[in-house]
């Protein structure tokens, strides 16, 4: 197993668009080619050389030290193997992410897992805004794969959430599971205004009653086996975020967003 | 060959291949995931008139099962892929889908796949809901009771159909106790079933008839009232014949069953009024797998 690490040099003055640094598109290639390799960063290009120090041999692997939030893109449409970052990154994490695992020790920016196909994210801190949302002009937002959050998301968490499984161990902002196509969203802590705004179909599980829209209908209280079968695929994940609908807990249904006709539904395991 | 006072005859079982699926099927307890698992395997004795030859493989604790409730293991084999989808998809819609509480999942991995909840979904009118966890996807489909949660599909496997062994006895009693015997030790073995009414058939057929509508009749070669037509393969002091059939997932599962099966026979012996075990064939020409019975107990 070979690991490389890529370590800051120091924080660049505007973002740099960190996607050709994954582990699948660095293997095989030597510390000197990738020194080469040239990211953009707003109107200029500069090399991995200049921003980073190069230690280890690129293989399966690849771990970013000391990032900041100016580093967007990182781990997009990576294909496979191991990306670790020590620090915080910038918008776009995971974009994209075809297979593989992320994991972040600090906090993410927006749009963080928009277009996930498969694999693991894990972010350790925050994140900003639309997590495994579409971006704008894509009709769908994450499209499979597993999030995992320990701390706060923001607003519009898995907006036209396609597929996949968003767990977020802190709080949720505002408009949680807004358009929600499918797909299964977890939180943990609270979340802020209108949670299912025009959701379509698709679950939003939540631990503590909250002010719902109108236009989602309580369907009662009932124990859903499903939650076992999620229980069950999360069994293994040892985060603030894992699943906190134990075997047999009654979950009070509610179904919406009526307003447009949608099947969604809100869990509440309180 | 003579074990314990029984004849082993230097004969063969002929097996044919066939596709066979394994689901699991659970319940709010195992009561209830029998009553779904019996149903679904109900009249499956003979692919010849039934479509499809079933069993229940095993017990499950709630820690074998995907859901963590107690269940159940069944083996549904047909003749082909196409026929087996057609069998597990209305033994399930009408035998699982409708008993309380139940769920059913794939027990086994294989290329071809037979639909589960693929199709039955569409009794939700619209309701029904996907969630897809760890690459397998589940249907969840409102009823009366709750939601019935069904596996996307199961996976198919090429399995062997029609081992078999007949025990012969002094009389019809002793016959179906060494048979019951054979089954109790059968039935704690994976892999296979018995697929017939306690595991024994009374009705050995040969192929053919002297109607023409019909492909198989009555083998009056081992009936014992017919014994002293011409034909019999009987001795006088022969009073019943019973048969077990054996179907497997694998060539081995069924060759395992058919020695256990057999040492349990020759284990009550000549003394329990046993006489002869010998197999059902057709010349060797019809089927892939032969199963040699002194091979099987050497």
């Amino acid at each position: 197993m070979s690991r490389m690490v890529l370590t800051l040099k120091s924080p660049p003055a505007i973002v740099v668009d960190c996607s050709p640094l994954t582990p699948d598109r660095l293997a095989g290639k030597s510390a000197t080619a990738i020194a080469a390799i040239e990211l953009q960063s707003g109107n200029r290009r500069l090399t991995v050389g200049e921003l980073f120090d190069i230690d280890g041999e690129s293989g399966d692997t690849l771990v970013i030290r000391n990032a900041c939030s100016k580093l967007d893109r990182i781990g997009a449409n990576m294909n496979g193997g191991s990306l670790e970052v020590e620090g915080d990154v910038g918008a776009f994490l995971g974009a994209g992410l075809l297979s593989g695992r992320i994991r972040v020790s600090g906090k993410a920016g927006a749009f963080a897992a928009t277009g996930m196909v498969a694999g693991t994210l894990h972010v350790c801190g925050n994140v900003g805004d639309f997590l495994g949302a579409a971006i704008a002009g894509d009709k769908q937002g994450m499209l499979g794969g597993l999030v995992i959050v320990d701390g706060d998301a923001g607003d519009r968490v898995g907006d036209h959430l396609r597929r996949g499984i968003i767990l977020v161990g802190g709080n949720a902002g505002d408009y949680c599971a807004s358009r929600m196509l499918a797909g299964t969203i977890a939180v943990r802590g609270r979340v802020g205004a209108l949670p299912g705004y025009a959701m379509k179909r698709g679950t939003l599980l939540l631990s503590c009653t909250t002010d719902l829209p109108a236009t989602f209908n309580d369907c009662g209280t009932h124990e859903l086996l499903f939650l076992r079968l999620l229980a069950r695929h999360l069994a293994g994940i040892d985060t603030a975020a894992a699943p906190f609908a134990p075997h047999g807990e009654r979950v009070r249904r509610f179904v919406g967003d009526r307003a447009n006709g949608g099947l969604g539904e809100i869990l509440i395991t309180a | 060959m003579i074990i314990n006072g029984v004849a082993i005859d230097e004969t063969f079982a002929e097996a044919f291949g066939m596709r066979a699926t394994r689901l699991i099927i659970t319940a709010a307890n195992l009561r209830w995931a029998k009553h779904a698992a019996n149903a679904a395997t109900g009249f499956a004795t003979s692919v010849i008139g039934c479509g499809a030859e079933a069993g229940i493989e095993r017990e499950l604790s709630s820690d074998e099962t995907p859901d963590g409730r107690p269940g159940v293991s069944v083996l549904i084999f047909a003749v082909s892929a196409k026929e087996l989808a057609k069998q597990v998809e209305r033994r399930v819609g009408q035998c699982v889908l409708t008993s309380p509480t139940s769920a059913v999942f794939s027990g086994c991995d294989g290329e071809e796949k037979v639909a589960l909840g693929k199709n039955l979904r569409y009794f939700a009118d619209g309701f029904q809901i996907s969630k897809l966890f760890g690459g397998r996807r589940y249907w969840r489909v409102p009823v009366m009771d709750g939601e019935f949660i069904c596996e996307e599909a199961a996976g198919v496997v090429k399995a062997v159909g029609g081992g078999n062994f007949l025990v012969l006895a002094a009389s019809q009693m002793q016959a179906l106790l060494a048979c019951e015997a054979a089954i109790d030790a059968m039935r704690k073995l994976p892999g296979v079933v018995m697929p017939f009414p306690g595991g024994v058939v009374r009705s050995g057929s040969k192929v053919g008839s002297k109607y023409k509508a019909l492909s198989a009749s009555t083998n009056d070669a081992f009936c014992p009232t017919l014994r002293g037509i011409g034909s019999s393969e009987l001795s006088p002091d022969t009073g019943a014949v019973l048969e077990i059939v054996i179907d497997g997932i694998t060539e081995a599962d069924i060759r395992q069953a058919m020695r256990i099966g057999m040492q349990a026979v020759c284990a009550i012996g000549a003394d329990g009024g046993i006489q002869r075990i010998t197999a059902g064939n057709y010349g060797g020409k019809l089927g892939k797998y032969h199963f040699h019975l002194r091979e099987i107990l050497a």
